[in-house]
């Protein structure tokens, strides 16, 4: 009865997130006296899939043909279940990316299993209860959820799991799973990356901006510090609403919930729905003019200025620390 | 065409949150309950599709008689008819069950909802109802566009989009930017205390998960003022001290 681990990959390749996840159900399974089996889906060399070993991985089962190239939601979750049965896994834990998001439940279904989704910590386990902790009401408090079946999904919420190298090596099988016609209905036209940009929901380290840059006019400067940094830029509600930047940047209780090692606001008052989406970031950093935004009650470091003037100085800092770090 | 857009009653964005019974309970006292801002978004678009005598909404909610001013909301914004399914909302599967049990008799050409919850921020209702329904669920969409009966939807993924086609039925669950949400006017706020409101007992289905406590994150510590002249400082306390950078 291992743990199951869906390993997904961008291209062929496992981000960090893929190998929280893997970090993550190794703990679960040494929790539960078990080992872990890795399925990946889709085209990864075996050289990589055998580096999930180590990471604790003991198994690895890989499945690929034509059909599988890219993301198919129905067929992966036919997949996933399938793996779970043939492996006897009562635990099944995935990321809760934007794919993880809609194979999960769909696996859930499939093995009338009980799912948290947005895990933020370990199970616990006492007295035969299986309690997972995950943020609710976006950010504002967490849930401990208890599932009662068999079977048990879990998805996990990016950065919140740290990578544990192990000195394990991973077998690397081929799996073989019968899908229909009918998992294959949805077609995919087209993929568009941009590809200078770093994920939101991925992202370490966070750039956010909002009314307070008076106009998307204003945007080269917090670019150009996110970029530095190595950053992902975001913004606040009304500026999204205003069309200064894409819906796919609004972080908050109505846009994207985040949890960055660092969170940048600047020229963002805080208000409760914005608070709601970021308050999970490790470290908070508010740069606004107005010394009573209540951005600053929840903030780490605080700066009161001016982001016309605080925001240059703050990107010759960084320019000179990297050129003596 | 038939569209069906699944709503759920959520305390409004502003709630302070806070739990009694040995944080056990969520506290309703006081909470104001909206349309989840999501579904909102997803029966805006709703009625984009339909306008034009095109097609008809009908909006579903999974709550006790507690919901039916949020539902009347709904009907108010523009659907057609409701159905409410009279029980609790305990789980999100069990949620989604009632849905397909609901739907699958319909005729409906798609289904809608959010892509999550602002309470218990679950992305599970669209995706476990397409499974119960064996029809295809697209998560987190961005755009949705139809022709005849194919949709032309465009998914977020991690650092980019998919554009991808959907015949129908299908179902698909909307985030923010798909539309606009629409305020009722006063004529539709006027028509919505007569639109059909049914409601339709709840199927069993056996218990999976339950939130058995909450608590609130740990408060921060006191914030460190920094000189605004001073963005060396901050650099500083970032990479010694924070260590983030």
């Amino acid at each position: 009865m291992s743990v199951l681990v869906y390993v997904e990959n961008a291209e062929g390749k496992f981000k960090k997130s893929t190998y929280e996840v893997v970090s993550y159900a190794k703990e679960v399974a040494n929790q539960l006296g078990t080992s872990l089996t890795a399925l990946s889906i889709g085209d990864v060399a075996d050289s990589v899939l055998a580096e999930l070993g180590k990471y604790g991985a003991q198994k690895v089962l890989s499945i690929n043909n034509q059909k599988l190239k890219s993301f198919v939601n129905q067929a992966y979750a036919s997949i996933i279940a399938q793996a779970a049965k043939a492996e006897g896994s009562k635990v099944v834990v995935l990321a809760a990316s934007f794919s993880g998001k809609g194979l999960a439940p769909r696996v859930a279904v499939k093995l009338e299993a009980g799912l948290v989704d947005g895990a933020v910590e370990l199970p616990v386990l006492s007295d035969n209860k299986f309690t997972v902790k995950k943020t609710a009401f976006s950010g504002k408090a967490f849930a401990n959820v208890e599932l009662s079946s068999d079977v048990k999904i879990i998805s996990l919420v990016p950065n919140s799991f740290k990578v544990v190298e192990r000195p394990e090596s991973a077998a690397v099988q081929a799996f073989e799973a019968s899908t229909s016609e009918n998992d294959y209905s949805v077609m995919i036209k087209d993929i568009v990356r941009a590809s200078d940009k770093i994920s939101l929901p991925d992202a370490e380290l966070v750039v956010s901006a909002g009314r307070g840059l008076k106009g998307p006019e204003n945007w080269g400067m917090i670019e150009e510090l996110a970029n530095l940094l190595g950053a992902a830029t975001a913004c606040s509600k009304p500026v999204s609403d205003a069309g200064w930047r894409p819906h796919s940047e609004h972080v908050g209780q109505t846009g994207i919930a985040i949890s960055p090692n660092l969170y940048i606001a600047i020229g963002i008052s805080g208000a409760i729905q914005h608070l709601a989406g970021v308050s999970s970031s490790k470290v908070i950093v508010v740069i606004n003019k107005d010394p009573e935004a209540p951005f600053f009650k929840v903030a780490d470091y605080g700066i009161v200025g001016d982001a016309f003037e605080v925001v240059p100085k703050l990107i010759e800092a960084i320019k000179k620390y990297k050129e003596t770090a | 065409m038939k569209v069906l857009v699944c709503i759920s009653n959520v305390p409004d964005t502003t709630t302070k949150i806070a739990f009694t019974d040995n944080n056990t309970q969520f506290n309703t006292a006081g909470v104001q309950y909206i349309i989840n801002p999501y579904d909102e978004i997803a029966l805006a678009r709703a009625i984009e599709l339909c306008e034009g005598g095109k097609g008809s909404i009908t909006v579903i909610n999974v709550g006790d008689s507690s919901t039916e001013p949020t539902i009347r909301k709904a009907l108010a914004i523009g659907a057609d008819d409701a159905i409410r399914v009279n029980a609790a909302p305990r789980d999100a599967y069990f949620v989604a069950k009632q849905i397909a049990n609901v739907a699958k008799d319909g005729g409906y050409d798609f289904i809608l909802t959010g892509r999550e919850s602002i309470d218990y921020n679950g992305s599970q209702v669209a995706a476990m109802v397409g499974e119960f329904l064996s029809i295809p669920s697209i998560s987190i969409i961005k755009k949705i566009d139809l022709n005849g009966n194919t949709a032309t939807i465009e998914r977020e993924i991690e650092g980019g989009k998919e554009i991808i086609e959907a015949p129908v039925p299908f179902i698909a669950s909307c985030a923010e930017g798909v539309a606009e949400p629409k305020i009722p006017n006063m004529r539709g706020i006027m028509s919505a205390r007569t639109k059909p409101l049914a409601v339709v007992e709840p199927v069993e289905i056996a218990k999976v998960a339950e939130v058995k406590s909450y608590s609130t994150p740990a408060p921060r510590g006191q914030v460190k003022m920094i000189d605004a002249t001073d963005a060396e400082k901050l650099v500083e306390a970032l990479h010694n001290e924070a260590k983030v950078i």
